[in-house]
């Protein structure tokens, strides 16, 4: 049980797909300038790693391993395809905001990351578990970069007022530097920066 | 043709794939280390783009928009495959990649060489499917802003890319905290980059 629960917490630090593996950076580090598209981001990605390493590790048996790149390109766009209907359906205003980067999970490397490392020889309970705890482990990058982000860079969080209106009246100015998408790539620097002696021990 | 140049140096310099929209970043950082192999990198992710945009231009506006199909009978007016595209553009372009590789390596050695390692890694470049995604977002008119469109990006990625790998080159020399050195000093020289290309924001076409 214990190694079952390592799964799911050890992306989260020790082994975190952005900050340590450096993966998965790719498609979605644009979408933080707000919580909201971040936190569905999150989980969109969190659903897709989950459930295509099910399926892989599912099928890992009955694919030839010369057209397994092609084999699980498909089984991610399906599941891509899903999440970005099942987005427009119900969330249609933030499914605007994600634009081209809900497609873009299908080249998330850390998808075909895990699914390459681990599904392929893997059974399919422990599969799923590593799918949550990957998607988990850079989803709660996304948020904490998200947070910044939003705090500093619109003084709000969910679209809720946090910094309380004195502090503009007394001279405070929101940085309009953090709404900028170079500041997503400097906060990553400064978190993997802080995290680094943790891991030596 | 000015639109076209427009759009070309655009892609470049404002919209470039790395510093606007963090795209193709995993193999911008593992690569990026000297400055021969990112070129190469760099060569090749441009010249996958100059094939692929155009193709899925092609695709998307006979196949998969609304309406795209009347061409085969006008009854098909209000049908919309755009559900399909993420999975037919992915394919196709790991159909060309493929395809270039086998043709690279036929015709001439010496470019599969310096070039063969970087392109199955490019099917899975988030640059390529950006591009394309990108591309049928803002509904060019003519074949030609798109594959504008796919040149400039390659560009964009090709010198974001190289001037990446000399700085690295460059910083092995300089005092770093230990910390945060290897990845974490190359995001936040990647951040600072992104803020020097800010400063083409200004230019309009």
């Amino acid at each position: 049980m214990s190694k079952n629960m390592n799964l799911i917490t050890a992306p989260l630090r020790k082994a975190n797909p952005i900050t340590v593996l450096i993966l998965g950076i790719c498609s979605s580090l644009a979408v933080t300038a707000k919580l909201k598209p971040a936190i569905v981001m999150a989980l969109s990605v969190t659903v897709v790693t989950a459930l295509s390493n099910l399926v892989i590790s599912l099928l890992r048996k009955g694919i030839p391993s010369k057209i397994r790149i092609i084999v699980q390109l498909i089984v991610v766009a399906t599941l891509v395809i899903l999440v970005d209907q099942f987005l427009k359906a119900f969330m249609y205003d933030v499914s605007k905001q994600l634009s081209v980067f809900v497609g873009l999970i299908i080249t998330n490397c850390i998808v075909m990351g895990r699914l390459e490392a681990f599904a392929m020889s893997h059974s399919p309970w422990e599969s799923f578990l590593d799918g949550i705890g990957n998607g988990l482990g850079y989803g709660s990058i996304l948020v904490i970069v998200a947070f910044f982000r939003e705090l500093f860079g619109s003084g709000t969080l969910l679209g809720y007022q946090i910094i309380p209106q004195g502090l503009y009246d007394f001279g405070y100015v929101n940085n309009g530097l953090m709404i900028l998408p170079p500041m997503a790539l400097i906060i990553i620097g400064i978190i993997i920066w802080l995290q680094k002696p943790e891991e030596e021990k | 043709m000015m639109d076209t140049l427009g759009i070309f140096f655009r892609s470049i310099f404002i919209d470039n794939m790395v510093f606007a929209y963090f795209l193709g970043m995993c193999s911008f950082l593992a690569v990026s280390k000297n400055v021969k192999t990112s070129f190469g990198l760099g060569i090749a992710v441009t010249f996958v783009l100059i094939v692929t945009v155009p193709v899925n231009y092609l695709l998307d506006k006979y196949i998969l928009s609304e309406g795209a199909l009347s061409w085969l009978n006008p009854k098909f007016a209000d049908v919309s495959l755009d559900f399909l595209s993420f999975i037919l553009f992915i394919a196709i372009i790991a159909a060309i990649v493929q395809i270039l590789e086998m043709i690279i390596e036929k015709y001439s050695p010496a470019l599969y060489n310096s070039l063969g390692i970087f392109l199955p890694l490019i099917a899975v470049n988030c640059a390529i499917l950006g591009a394309s995604l990108f591309m049928q977002e803002k509904h060019y008119d003519t074949v030609f802003q798109s594959l504008a469109y796919g040149f400039g990006s390659g560009i964009g990625w090709l010198i974001a890319i190289v001037g990446m790998a000399a700085i690295r080159e460059k910083i092995r020399y300089s005092k770093i905290p230990k910390r945060l050195q290897g990845t974490g000093i190359a995001f936040i020289i990647t951040g600072l980059m992104g803020i020097a290309f800010m400063a083409f924001l200004g230019i309009s076409f």
